[in-house]
């Protein structure tokens, strides 16, 4: 088991790192604000965790994973707001006991669809099974027919943008551009106070580790394997008896899975959600944090959320100008000049290091053994990580 | 709310020609993305900042005639589109230079390096311009309508800017079938290698290809210009659309543009008269979702194999 989640030294210490500085580090250095603030990064750590397994993995690109994380993330604030609309606090309405943003909108009962989202253990169900579902759906009607590449991600892109829009037009059913506000308890227990944020911090963290061990695991094991051969030669793995098209629909759904579940941490720890965040830019945001972390590295895909978010935070309150600028270039950068992204970077940085410890304590008779070992990990490597796809024109 | 088929009737002529102009303006967005991306493959999420390149440069032009030559006013125009088109060529060979031919085998990352791209340039468009939307003063024979009954009126800007449209959708096919460039970039997409083997440079083509799609979206900003005010993000409201009548008309077919291009435009301005707000938009990408869903091909797939 252990062995299949790491396969080197090098991830386990990279794991361990991660798990250090986000759980002990962190909470003891930071105001439970800043800290708060970390744990919304983080949820959008999910999505880049999701994107590492489809994109990085399975070479599917998805434009549209913000769909994902705003419906786990509207399941978790219709339950929360249905909490807060209870008709002693909405006595004032003229109906009370519905959200305030139906009643504004002159509507009299609950919808249908709002009401399974009165009991809690039918939330969480949804949270989970809601995204991945539609993902599955979504992705085998495609992949069936085999549509990829970027005929897959302009329809995600166009699907975001329909349920953004969608969102938006139907104030009195979902509260509309404002998104759902206000929201304070969960199951009586306030979500806004210190204690509570740090336990949803702390909650959120283990979910996340949760995913990342889970994406290991399937990148690791054989599926982990095909899915990268599905990446690179989609034709042959087809030709050996594979189903591409339920792979690749399986791959999407968990993507959509992990994305859901970071949108409810993400509605638990922030206090609203609304379609602002999940349209066409946060969706492709989304895709920058997987690519500034690294596609192929789920731990980077963590840090680049991070990393690209407290940037966003810090630059936009400076200079919101240098931050277009800034974030643009970077974006361009990691394309063309490091497509592994951050854990690319740090992946050579560490191979060099090792390489010279290696060469200090087993002195110079280990020499040739060593840059052996190097070697073959170098192409063991690039041997699984081939991001320049040959492409198949010689077919046109 | 019952329509009798009079009402119908006017109300499918109004919104018909109020989706002339759209349609007009997604035609040329989409032209332009059909040559990239539907004959190139690369997906040029910064289209959108070559059609807001275009659509300054004619407010720029405007600008520039009333403070120099006043009495110039009613012609600039024309060559505002001409200077439309090449500085959005030019910008678009120089990012194919520094950028895209980089990117050829790897389709998905040209869509997020130009993502990055088009950051940078709506926040250019911002510094410079404002971030306020501006409109060009427009000559005088732009305005005003024809008017062909008593409750029809047909504004003069949707047919000029129809026709501009037209002239384009021509100059394109004409371009592509019958000079020898236009023989040249379809042997390229058909088959580069062997493009190559016979004496085809094939990266001017691209080159030219790129800066020429780009071009068109420079002509769609200025067409732009004449049914709506510009802002830095004017373009990214219209990529989504763009793509969507570049995949739904079939990706390799140019014909398929323009049907699908007159269908979405046509389909969401009627829509919007009976759904509120943003509901006819909403409606009409799900329509066409859901029929790539069971036809990914679109709706005129190319002769050409796509794999």
């Amino acid at each position: 088991m252990f062995k299949t989640l790491f396969k080197n030294r090098g991830e386990w210490i990279a794991f361990l790192a991660t798990i250090i500085l986000l759980a002990v580090i962190l909470p003891l250095v930071m105001p439970i604000f800043r800290l708060n603030l970390i744990g919304k990064y983080l949820t959008y750590g999910f999505v880049a965790v999701g994107l590492v397994l489809l994109w990085g993995r399975c070479g599917v690109l998805s434009l549209g994973q913000g769909v994902f994380f705003g419906l786990g993330g509207y399941c978790m604030a219709m339950f929360l707001k249905l909490e807060a609309s209870d008709p002693e606090s909405t006595a004032i309405q003229s109906t009370p006991g519905i959200p305030d943003f139906m009643d504004w909108n002159q509507l009299t009962e609950l919808p249908a669809f709002w009401v399974p989202f009165k009991s809690f253990p039918f939330t969480v169900l949804a949270v989970i099974a809601v995204p991945t579902l539609v993902a599955f759906v979504i992705g085998w009607a495609l992949f069936q027919r085999r549509v990829g590449g970027v005929y897959f991600a302009i329809i995600t892109q166009a699907i975001a943008l329909i349920l953004s829009l969608g969102i938006d037009g139907n104030q009195g059913w979902t509260g509309g551009r404002n998104g759902i506000t206000d929201l304070r308890t969960l199951l009586g227990w306030d979500i806004r106070s210190e204690s509570a944020q740090y336990i949803l911090y702390f909650v959120n963290l283990i979910l996340l580790f949760g995913c990342v061990l889970v994406s290991k695991y399937v990148t690791n094991t054989r599926i982990g394997r095909v899915l990268v051969a599905i990446r690179d030669r989609e034709d042959r793995v087809r030709f050996s008896g594979y189903n591409v098209a339920v792979m690749r629909a399986v791959t999407f759904a968990i993507a959509a899975m992990f994305a859901g579940i970071g949108g409810a941490m993400f509605v638990l720890q922030v206090g609203f959600m609304s379609p602002s965040l999940i349209g066409i830019v946060p969706s492709i945001e989304m895709v920058i944090f997987c690519a500034v972390g690294g596609r192929l590295s789920v731990i980077g895909a963590v840090f680049g959320a991070i990393i690209v978010n407290l940037g966003k935070t810090t630059f936009s309150e400076a200079s919101p100008e240098l931050w277009l600028y800034l974030m643009g270039g970077t974006f361009i950068a990691v394309v063309m000049f490091f497509p592994k992204g951050l854990a690319g970077l740090m992946e050579k940085l560490f191979s060099l290091k090792a390489v010279k410890a290696g060469f200090a304590s087993l002195g110079s008779k280990m020499k040739g053994l060593v840059s052996k070992s190097d070697a073959k990990a170098e192409e063991e490597t690039s041997s699984t990580t081939p991001l320049e796809t040959p492409t198949t024109n010689s077919g046109k | 709310m019952e329509y009798s088929w009079e009402d119908l009737r006017a109300i499918f002529v109004m919104q018909g020609f109020a989706g002339i102009s759209l349609f007009s303006v997604l035609l040329l967005m989409g032209l332009g993305l059909a040559l990239i991306f539907g004959q190139m493959g690369v997906i040029n999420m910064a289209h959108g900042e070559f059609m807001a390149l275009g659509a300054y440069t004619v407010y720029f032009c405007s600008e520039l005639t009333q403070s120099l030559a006043p009495s110039f006013g009613p012609y600039y125009f024309v060559i505002a589109i001409g200077l439309a088109f090449l500085g959005s060529a030019l910008l678009g060979a120089l990012v194919e230079w520094a950028m895209i031919r980089h990117l050829y085998h790897r389709p998905l990352d040209t869509l997020l390096a130009t993502w990055g791209l088009s950051l940078i340039l709506q926040q250019t468009y911002r510094s410079i311009f404002g971030a306020r939307e501006v409109t060009p003063e427009l000559p005088g024979w732009l305005m005003g309508s024809f008017s062909v009954s008593d409750t029809i009126d047909i504004p003069i800007n949707g047919v000029f800017v129809l026709g501009l449209a037209i002239a384009v959708t021509c100059g394109v096919l004409l371009f592509m079938f019958r000079t020898p460039f236009g023989l040249r970039l379809r042997a390229t997409v058909q088959n580069r290698k062997m493009s190559g083997a016979v004496g085809i440079n094939t990266e001017k083509v691209d080159r030219l290809a790129f800066a020429i799609g780009c071009g068109i979206a420079g002509i769609a900003g200025a067409a732009f210009t004449t049914i709506g005010s510009t802002g830095p993000d004017s373009g990214s409201r219209y990529i989504v659309d763009a793509f969507l009548v570049v995949v739904f008309g079939g990706a390799a077919s140019l014909f398929g543009s323009v049907v699908s291009a007159f269908g979405i435009a046509q389909a969401q301005s009627i829509l919007e008269f009976f759904l509120e707000g943003t509901m006819g938009k909403v409606a009409t990408l799900f329509f066409i979702v859901v029929v790539l869903m069971f036809r990914p091909q679109g709706l005129f797939p190319g002769k050409v194999r796509s794999n």
